[in-house]
C-alpha cells in the first residue's frame, strides 16, 4: 500500500476544505498539508451555490443584528458564543476574498454591493451575480495553487478514519483512477465532506453530497448533532429539485398559488406590499415559506404538474433585463431545462431538500470530540444554524470556520508525534480489506440503486417539512430493513480502475447511517422547533425540555443512541420567532427590553 | 410523469484491464420529454449495467464534470436534452482529443496541470491589508474581465479544437480564457509573469483561429476572442523586446 506522510490531512476540497487549507500554508509553510477530494477541488458542490455570502456591510447595520437574525433564524438553538465569533468575522472574510480576486458584484462606486436575503434584517449578502459559490470555489482553488505545502490527493476517496491510541492519526483513501490504495498519516485530520442532502429524494444537491464524512466520524464514535434539522428550499424545479435561488425573491419576485394569489401573507408573513421588505413575505425564512406551501397544497390551491404539485416564481415584472444583469443563471436554467422564459412566464416551484444544519459535533474551534479531528462547512455543526439555517450564511461559515479549522489543526499536529508506523499500518489493512469486500460479494444481491431510491422516498414520506411519531416510525424501521439489506448489496462491476461502481456502494453505506441518525433524532425530538415540524400534538416549541442540542451516537449494528447536550445562550433569551409585521412588532418590544436592561 | 417512450443510446466502451481498444454498445433507455442525456446514462447505470463509468455531480451545467462527446459534439451531458435528440440513437463518447481513462471518463489531469502553470491567482497590482478594505472595482472594470471568469473547466473546448488535437502541448482555449481573465482584472499586475507562457511555442501561436471552441463553450466565455487578443498582447510584447532595452518600462 502507498504511504504518504503528512502534517494535517484535509478530507474535501470545497469552499471549507480548500479555506483550511490555504490558512495552514499561509501561517506556516513548513506544514505539509495533504487535500483530499472525491472529485477536482472545482467540482465541489459549494460550486453550485448561487445566492451569496452575508456579512455585515452597510454603515447602518449593525453584528448585534446579524447575530440576533441568525440566533432566532434558528429558533434559539445556535451555540451564541458561536453565532457572535461568526458575524464578527465574516467581513473580514468578504474582504480576503476580494484579494483573492474573487469577482464579486460591484456597486457604481466600486464597492462590493450587497443584496436582501431571506430573514436577514438588512442587506448584508455579498455576491457574484447568481454564482457565488462557483466564483467562490474558483477563486479559493485558484489561489490554493500558490502555496507548495498543499498536496493534492485529487479524485481520491476517502474509505476511513485511522484512529490509534485516541486520536485520529490519518485516513484510507482509494485512489479512483487506478482502484489501488493509499494511506495518508497525519497528525490531525480535517473534515470538510460538506452535506448529506442526497439522503433524500427530490433534493438540490449534487450527485456526491453523501454525508461521507459525517459517516466516517460517526462510525468512530463521533456523535452528529442536531440531525433532525433538514432544510427544505421552497423555490426548487420539480422533477429534478435544481434550485432556483432566494436571490430571485431578493430581488422581488413573487410566490404565487393556482389563483396568482401571494398566498404568504395568509400564513403570518404579510403585509403583501408591491417590493421586498426584508423578513416579511417572500423574504420570510426558509422553513416558514416551504411549511405555507404544504398548507396550500392541502388546500387544493396549487396547480399540478407532470412532477407533483407547484406554485408559481413569478419574475416577470423584473423585466427581461434585470433578470439577464443580476439572476443570469437562473434565466438560462429557466429556459433551458424547463422550457419557461422568467420574463414572460412564471417558474413552477416546489420544495426540495436543501441543507443540512446539523452534523459532526464540534466546539466553537471546530474540536470533535475526538483528539485530531476537526471539521468544517456543512458536514461540521459548529453551532452557528440551530434549526434552521439562514440563506447566506452558510458560504460564509465556510470562511470563517475553514480558516479557524486550519489553525487548530495546525496548532494541534505541532504537539503530537505521528503514531507508530506498525499499528496504524495494521488499521489501515483491516480498513482495506473492508473496503475490498463489497468487490468480492456473491451475484444476485439487491441493486444500489433499488436500495438508495427506497431510503430516499423513505426519507421523504417520514422526515418532510412535517412530520408525525407514526410517519417517522415507519422510516426508522424501513431504514433498519434497509441496512440488512445493504449487507447483500451487489455490484456488477468487480474491476479495479475507476469502479464508480464500487464506490457508490460505499456512498450508500454513508448515506444509510447518516439517515439513521437523522430520523431517530427527529423521532426524538417531541416538538416542533424551525426546520422540525410536527403534527402529532408537538406543534409548539417546547424550551423546558428541548432546548438542548441532539446527539446522536452510533450503536454498533442497531440504531443510533441518541443523548442531548446543552445549548449555549448568552445575549439572546428565546423569544418568538416572528416575521412580516408581527416580526418588526416582535424586534421593537424586545429592543425595548434590552434597552431597559442596558 | 410524462408517459416514457424508448430511445437508443449508444456508448462508446472501454475498460483498460479487459479491452484492446474501444467498442460500442447499445442500450434501450425509457425517455421523457425533460430528461437530459445524463439521466440516460444513469439509467443505464442503476438499471441496466453497473459497469458504465461517467463524470457527473451538480446536474446544473456547473460543476463542469460531464462533458462528452453527443452525436460527435462536445457537450455538457446534462444540459442536453434526450428530447432534441429524437428519434436516435444518440452515439456517446469520450471527449474528444484526450486520453481516456475508462468509458466516457477522459484524463484531466494534463489540464489541470496547464491551469496550475498559467499562475491562475491574483498577483496584486498594489499591496493592500485587510483593514483598507476592498479594491475598489467599477461595474466597467469589472466588465472587462467577467465572461473569462464563468469557465467551469469543462474542457469541451479541448475537445473541438483542431490545433490540440494535433498537440497535446497547446495550453488551449480554456486555460487562455483563464489566463486573459486574471490579466484583465483591473487589480492585477501579473502580466508580465504570465506573458512568457504565452509567448513560448505552445502560447497563443498555436492557435489556427478556427473558433469552434468558442461555438461549444456551454458559459459564452468565448475562449477564441481570448486567444486573439493575447496574439495582439504577445505580438507588441515580441516587437518591444526589440525596441526596450530590458527592464525599461514600454
Ligand atoms: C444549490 C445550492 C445553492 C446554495 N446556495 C447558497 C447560498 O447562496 N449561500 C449560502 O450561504 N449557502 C448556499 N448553499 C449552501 C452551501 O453552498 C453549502 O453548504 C457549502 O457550499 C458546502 O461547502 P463545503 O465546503 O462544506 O462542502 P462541499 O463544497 O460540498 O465540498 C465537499 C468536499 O468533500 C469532498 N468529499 C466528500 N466525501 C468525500 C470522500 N469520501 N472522500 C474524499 N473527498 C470527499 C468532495 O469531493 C468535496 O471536495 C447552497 C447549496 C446548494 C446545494
Ligand atoms: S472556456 Fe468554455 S468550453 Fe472551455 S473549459 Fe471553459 S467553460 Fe468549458
Ligand atoms: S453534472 Fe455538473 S456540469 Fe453537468
Amino acid at each position: 500500500m502507498d504511504v504518504a506522510e503528512v502534517d494535517v490531512a484535509i478530507v474535501g476540497a470545497g469552499g471549507a476544505g480548500l479555506r483550511a487549507a490555504i490558512a495552514i500554508a499561509e501561517s506556516d509553510p513548513s506544514l505539509s498539508v495533504a487535500l483530499i477530494s472525491k472529485v477536482y477541488p472545482m467540482r465541489s458542490h459549494t460550486v453550485a451555490a448561487e445566492g451569496g455570502a452575508a456579512a455585515v456591510t452597510q454603515a447602518h447595520d449593525t453584528l448585534e443584528a446579524h447575530f440576533h437574525d441568525t440566533v432566532a433564524g434558528g429558533d434559539w438553538l445556535c451555540e451564541q458564543d458561536v453565532v457572535e465569533y461568526f458575524v464578527g468575522q465574516a467581513h473580514q472574510e468578504m474582504v480576503q476574498m476580494e484579494h483573492w480576486g474573487c469577482p464579486w458584484s460591484r456597486k457604481p462606486d466600486g464597492h462590493a454591493n450587497v443584496r436582501a436575503f431571506g430573514g436577514m434584517k438588512i442587506e448584508r449578502t455579498w455576491f457574484a451575480a447568481d454564482k457565488t459559490g462557483f466564483h467562490m470555489l474558483h477563486t479559493l482553488f485558484q489561489t490554493s495553487i500558490r502555496y507548495p505545502s498543499i498536496r493534492r490527493f485529487d479524485e481520491h476517496f476517502c474509505v476511513d478514519l485511522i484512529v490509534e491510541a485516541g486520536r485520529v492519526q490519518g485516513l484510507l483513501a482509494i485512489e479512483i483512477a487506478s482502484g489501488g490504495f493509499r494511506l495518508i498519516r497525519a497528525r490531525s485530520v480535517i473534515i470538510a465532506t460538506g452535506g448529506a442532502g442526497r439522503v433524500f429524494r427530490e433534493n438540490t444537491n449534487g450527485g456526491i453530497v453523501t454525508g461521507d464524512g459525517m459517516a466516517l466520524a460517526y462510525r468512530h464514535g463521533v456523535p452528529l448533532r442536531d440531525m433532525e434539522f433538514v432544510q427544505y428550499h421552497p423555490t426548487c424545479m420539480p422533477g429534478t429539485g435544481l434550485l432556483f435561488t432566494e436571490a430571485c425573491r431578493g430581488e422581488g419576485g413573487f410566490l404565487l398559488n393556482k389563483d396568482g394569489y401571494r398566498y404568504l401573507q395568509d400564513y403570518g408573513l404579510g403585509p403583501a406590499e408591491p417590493t421586498p421588505r426584508n423578513k416579511a413575505m417572500e423574504l420570510g425564512p426558509r422553513d416558514r415559506l416551504s411549511q405555507a406551501y404544504w398548507h396550500e397544497k392541502r388546500k387544493g390551491r396549487t396547480l399540478s404538474g407532470p412532477h407533483g404539485e407547484v406554485v408559481h416564481l413569478d419574475l416577470r415584472h423584473l423585466g427581461e433585463k434585470r433578470l439577464r444583469e443580476r439572476l443570469p443563471q437562473i434565466y438560462e436554467l429557466a429556459v433551458q431545462y424547463l422550457g419557461v422564459d422568467p420574463a414572460a412566464a412564471p417558474i413552477p416551484v416546489l420544495p426540495a431538500v436543501h441543507y443540512t444544519m446539523g452534523g459532526i459535533s464540534a466546539d466553537g474551534l471546530t474540536a470533535a470530540p475526538l483528539a485530531g479531528l476537526y471539521s468544517a462547512g456543512e458536514c461540521s455543526s459548529v453551532g452557528i444554524h440551530g434549526a434552521n439555517r439562514l440563506g447566506s450564511n452558510s458560504l460564509t461559515e465556510l470562511l470563517v470556520f475553514g480558516r479557524v479549522a486550519g489553525m487548530e489543526a495546525a496548532a494541534y499536529a505541532r504537539t503530537v508525534p505521528h503514531g507508530a508506523p506498525t499499528k496504524i499500518g495494521a488499521l489501515a489493512e483491516e480498513a482495506r480489506a473492508r473496503a475490498l469486500a463489497i468487490l468480492a460479494r456473491p451475484s444476485g444481491g439487491e441493486r444500489i440503486a433499488t436500495l438508495r431510491r427506497e431510503m430516499a422516498q423513505s426519507m421523504e414520506d417520514g422526515c418532510g417539512i412535517y412530520r408525525t411519531a407514526a410517519a417517522m416510525q415507519a422510516t426508522c424501521d424501513k431504514l433498519a430493513e434497509l441496512q440488512q439489506r445493504y449487507r447483500r448489496v451487489q455490484i456488477d462491476d468487480r474491476s479495479r480502475v475507476w469502479n464508480t461502481e464500487w464506490l457508490l456502494a460505499i456512498e450508500l453505506g454513508f448515506l444509510l447511517d447518516v439517515a439513521q441518525a437523522i430520523a431517530h433524532s427527529a423521532l426524538s425530538r417531541r416538538e416542533s422547533r424551525g426546520s422540525h415540524q410536527r403534527l402529532d400534538g408537538f406543534a409548539e416549541r417546547d424550551d423546558a425540555h428541548f432546548l438542548k442540542h441532539s446527539l446522536a451516537f452510533h450503536d454498533g449494528d442497531g440504531p443510533p443512541r441518541i443523548a442531548y447536550g446543552p445549548v449555549k445562550i448568552t445575549r439572546s433569551q428565546p423569544g418568538t420567532r416572528a416575521y412580516g409585521a408581527a416580526g418588526e412588532q416582535a424586534d421593537a418590544e424586545r429592543r425595548a427590553r434590552e434597552d431597559v436592561h442596558a | 410523469m410524462p408517459e416514457p417512450k424508448n430511445i437508443e443510446i449508444c456508448v462508446l466502451r472501454y475498460h483498460p484491464e479487459h479491452d484492446p481498444e474501444p467498442a460500442w454498445r447499445s442500450y434501450q433507455v425509457p425517455c421523457t420529454d425533460d430528461m437530459s442525456v445524463l439521466q440516460g446514462l444513469q439509467h443505464i447505470k442503476d438499471e441496466i449495467d453497473g459497469t458504465l463509468g461517467f463524470r457527473w455531480s451538480c446536474r446544473m451545467a456547473i460543476c463542469g464534470s460531464c462533458g462528452m462527446m453527443v452525436n460527435g459534439k462536445p457537450r455538457l451531458s446534462c444540459q442536453t436534452f434526450l428530447r432534441d435528440l429524437q428519434p436516435g440513437p444518440v452515439r456517446i463518447e469520450a471527449l474528444a482529443h484526450l486520453p481516456i481513462e475508462r468509458d466516457l471518463i477522459v484524463d484531466v489531469g494534463e489540464f489541470v496541470n496547464k491551469l496550475e502553470a498559467i499562475k491562475p491567482y491574483l498577483i496584486p497590482r498594489e499591496p493592500r491589508t485587510l483593514a483598507e478594505g476592498e479594491y475598489l472595482q467599477t461595474p466597467a472594470q469589472l466588465e472587462r474581465f467577467e465572461q473569462y471568469t464563468s469557465c467551469i473547466n469543462c474542457m469541451l473546448c479541448y475537445a473541438a479544437c483542431p490545433e490540440y488535437g494535433l498537440n497535446r502541448d497547446f495550453i488551449g482555449p480554456g486555460v487562455i480564457a483563464l489566463l486573459h481573465r486574471y490579466n484583465a482584472d483591473s487589480r492585477d499586475g501579473g502580466q508580465a509573469q504570465r506573458q512568457p507562457i504565452l509567448n513560448a511555442e505552445e502560447g497563443v501561436w498555436s492557435c489556427m483561429a478556427v473558433g469552434y471552441c468558442s461555438e461549444v463553450c456551454p458559459k459564452q466565455v468565448d475562449p477564441a476572442n481570448a486567444v486573439n487578443q493575447n496574439k495582439a498582447v504577445s505580438a507588441r510584447d515580441y516587437f518591444l523586446r526589440f525596441l526596450a532595452p530590458k527592464g525599461a518600462a514600454p
